[in-house]
């Protein structure tokens, strides 16, 4: 009985996991109705910039978080300015194409530097350690992955509803003509939303990287756990996100309590149940 | 037409690659037609491709069916699941739709992956004595699976043809351009996107199933390879004309031009489509077919209708 | 006559292929309050679109205090000085009412107008400054338009179609206050279907007819039947 219940808890806590994957993909898509195909592989190229600045500095991996974040912050704001802002407009398949065909290209170009040999970022002791709650023994990392996953949720609701620059998100989410007329260079700010979303990219890559192995073929998996999370949770409820994550993180760790090969199918199948019954996901909010 | 005609002939005339290509080229002008004509852009078609190997495998091994027909009941077959699955991946729209169609491919990936008779995750090889029931000799395989790819391809591109000057077709025109326009009209949007998704489903089975004729084995990774069925398929349609129905062969044409030139059919060559999709998508969206057809005014299939003005006047 | 602070010469505004004004010429002195009317489809508001810089034009058509701003973009035309009350309001939805107006204090110029002020103008907006602006009537949501407008403390400020679908009791207000809007100097161009209330408070008008200015002059000089003519498009 007790394995039922350190399987839903372990569930639990990668469900922060994957809520981390599907932050940046929902920002976008809030901000600028753009979903980003190549969202699954970024993700993988933070993991491989922390394995360059890794090894080159001989650095901790939570450390090299104060690299890789700014990087793929730049990174984001280039790619939008430079190529994703050119795909927006009213047609749907410039932006689903051109991010398509970026995720070939980043897949390959990571296979080219770095080969499809699987890579793991090494974190010492944190990636052993555990606390010990009642019967359950709870990974320190997982835990520290839902902190952080509830951390960034917090620390994006808080931009978009205090901040400047969160208003002006919503304000050009809402009607990017007047957002203009106000002031604000929509570009720009899309340029900006797309650099926040890298660099919490690049936390999830990281915390990934730590986790399990990784290699240049995972990304398009990594895009569709976020993907289902998002669309468990429903759209446009980043707390929704969350609790998509958890039941998509819970589906996987029983189906692979009842046999390991049945993992990713488990919840595949969850997100199709969910879809069936509930089309607009569990806490739909009016998208704003 | 004459140059259609041509076409055919250069097709034809070319065996050593012209049979992976006659598929390829199937697979490009299925993808264009769910994707160029219908709005549907899946990036999970290897699904079926994947299907159609697998029942050819299942259905020679187990029911004893001759190669060809459980390649044709494939296709059946992929019809009939493609309903219930159109019944659930249809209520995501744009790009959400596009990875559910994934979802879909990884779920047969994984499930087939679990099926030990059908050799699981390794995968397995046709046995010989099906091998041989399609013809004696390697030569006289290596043939009727040439002509199989070759009629496949003339099958593909006079269906679709022929279903785009229909009216079901001039309804698919119609939702593409405008789909506040066509409901208005009474065109039911859903119930024409659902035929396209179940008729392109069944296709790409069959070809699925004769493409894993050619290779004679299939693992559930090569069965249901994104880049392979995929990716490849994009560029192609993308670089030679999204939403025109001679953008397909072109791009085909120039894969393998390209593919000569590059040599390696790996990382490289995916990057370098990649890119040239990307940038043909930005800035010639109607690509290479587009750009020849209205720099000379050519049309290689009468599809579009003409309105002449007299210039004199008005 | 010292040099207008915004002029408009020979204006050819487009969508597409359809060309929606044909040669404008306009010139708004410093100060002044200047009335556009028309019919429905006149090119009214397309003549905002392309001052304020939602639609672009050709450098030279568009002049404002002696620089060429016909293709800037929206955003830069704001930080030059010229804010927009756009038709319908158009406040944007998933923000509070003080979001909006802090929202329209993007563009942080000096001058008299910042939150307080905007509250002291319109004491009812202070009352519901954190209620979603969906939430407002349509003649508060009017002023929440026009303060958004004023946080950017603009030299020039267009109006689209204020009276649009409000009552006319409210209507009246807004116009009653329009004077205290625009006073300290602040050049106004007021687009307008009700002539009436706009030739009150206007000094100069221009009246557009399919795309053409078809009559300008000073109020007090133009009379009722010139406008119905000018309006309609009939020979004079």
């Amino acid at each position: 009985m007790i394995e039922w219940v350190n399987a839903i808890v372990q569930g639990i806590l990668l469900g922060g996991l994957y809520a981390l994957f599907a932050a940046g993909l929902s920002l976008i898509f809030g901000v600028m109705r753009l979903v980003n195909i190549a969202h699954g592989d970024l993700i993988i190229l933070a993991a491989y910039l922390g394995l360059s600045t890794t090894t080159i500095l001989g650095i901790h991996p939570f450390v090299a978080l104060l690299i890789v974040m700014p990087a793929m912050a730049g990174i984001g704001y280039i790619l939008q300015r430079g190529l994703l802002n050119h795909t927006l407009g009213g047609d749907i398949l410039p932006p689903l194409l051109v991010t398509f065909g970026l995720s070939v290209i980043v897949q390959n170009a990571l296979l080219e530097g770095y080969t499809a040999d699987p890579q793991k970022l090494n974190a010492g002791a944190v990636e052993t350690a555990s606390i010990a709650v009642g019967e359950l023994s709870l990974g320190v990392l997982p835990l520290l992955t839902f902190g952080m996953a509830v951390a960034v949720i917090a620390g994006l609701q808080w931009i978009f509803y205090s901040t400047a620059l969160g208003r002006g998100f919503r304000a050009v989410s809402n009607n990017q003509d007047i957002a203009q007329l106000m002031g604000l260079n929509k570009a720009h700010v899309f340029g900006l939303a797309m650099a926040l979303a890298l660099a919490v990219t690049a936390i999830a890559g990281i915390l990934l990287g730590v986790r399990t192995s990784f290699d240049p073929a995972i990304g398009g998996g990594r895009l569709i756990f976020g993907f289902e999370a998002v669309i468990i949770g429903g759209l446009g409820n980043s707390w929704g996100t969350l609790a998509g994550g958890v039941i998509l993180g819970v589906a996987q760790t029983i189906g692979a309590k009842i046999d390991p090969g049945w993992q990713v199918l488990a919840g595949h199948i969850a997100f199709l149940v969910v879809l069936a019954v509930r089309p607009n996901g569990l806490f739909p909010r009016v998208e704003h | 037409m004459t140059i259609a005609a041509l076409a055919l002939i250069v097709l034809a005339a070319a065996p050593w690659w012209a049979g992976r290509a006659d598929l390829r080229l199937s697979l490009a002008c299925l993808w264009n037609l769910m994707a160029g004509y219908a709005g549907l852009v899946s990036v999970g078609q290897q699904a079926f491709v994947g299907f159609g190997g697998y029942m050819l495998f299942a259905l020679t091994i187990f029911g004893g069916l001759h190669p060809i027909a459980a390649i044709l009941l494939a296709g059946v077959l992929a019809a009939a699941l493609s309903v219930p699955i159109a019944a659930l991946i249809f209520r995501l729209k744009g790009a959400y739709f596009a990875i559910g169609t994934w979802v879909v491919a990884e779920v047969f990936r994984l499930t087939f992956a679990q099926i030990s008779s059908l050799g699981g995750g390794s995968g397995s090889s046709l046995p010989v004595g099906i091998v041989r029931s399609l013809a004696d000799s390697r030569s006289g395989r290596e043939a009727l699976s040439y002509w199989l790819a070759l009629g496949a391809a003339v099958t593909v591109i006079t269906c679709v043809y022929l279903f785009l000057r229909s009216r079901r077709g001039l309804a698919l025109t119609a939702i593409r351009d405008s789909e506040v326009a066509a409901s208005g009209l009474g065109i039911d949007i859903w119930r024409t996107r659902l035929e396209v998704y179940v008729v392109t489903s069944a296709f790409t089975a069959v070809i699925g199933g004769l493409l894993f004729l050619q290779k004679l084995r299939i693992s559930p990774d090569a069965a249901f390879s994104v880049n392979d069925w995929t990716a490849f398929v994009i560029f192609i349609v993308v670089i030679g004309g999204i939403g025109t129905l001679e953008g397909p062969i072109i791009g085909t044409i120039l894969f393998f031009l390209l593919r000569e030139t590059l040599a390696d059919f790996g990382t490289i060559y995916l990057m370098v489509l990649g890119a040239v999709a990307i940038v043909v998508m930005l800035k010639a969206p109607k690509g290479v077919w587009g750009l020849v057809r209205d720099r000379f005014d050519l049309e290689l299939f009468p599809l579009g209708y003409r309105v002449r003005t007299d210039k004199k006047g008005d | 006559m010292s040099e207008p602070l915004l002029k408009l010469s020979g204006l050819d505004a487009h969508y597409g292929d359809f060309q929606a004004l044909f040669g404008v010429d306009m010139e708004v002195a410093k100060g002044e309050v200047i009335a556009i009317i028309g019919a429905n489809g006149a090119g009214k508001t397309t003549l905002m679109r392309s001052i304020s810089g939602l639609l672009p034009n050709r450098s030279d058509q568009v002049t404002f205090k002696d620089q060429p701003i016909g293709s800037l973009r929206a955003d830069q035309v704001a930080y030059a000085g010229i804010a927009l009350v756009p038709e319908g309001r158009q406040l944007f939805k998933s923000l509070s009412v003080e979001e909006n107006l802090k929202l329209g204090g993007t563009v942080a110029r000096d001058g008299p107008w910042s939150l307080e002020a905007v509250y002291d103008l319109f004491p009812i907006l202070r009352e519901r400054r954190n209620q979603p602006s969906t939430s407002l009537s349509g003649g508060q949501q009017q002023m929440v338009a026009i303060g958004r407008a004023l946080m950017s403390n603009p030299e020039l400020i267009l109006f689209d179609e204020i009276s649009l679908g409000l009552a006319p009791v409210i209507i009246k207000s807004i116009y009653q206050a329009l004077p205290n809007i625009i006073s300290g100097g602040m050049t106004a161009v007021i687009v307008e279907q009700d002539i009436t209330k706009a030739l009150a408070v206007s000094s100069r008008v221009y009246c557009l007819q399919e795309g053409r200015v078809s009559l300008t002059g000073r109020v007090e000089d133009i009379t009722r039947d010139q406008i119905t003519a000018a309006y309609f498009g009939l020979a004079a």
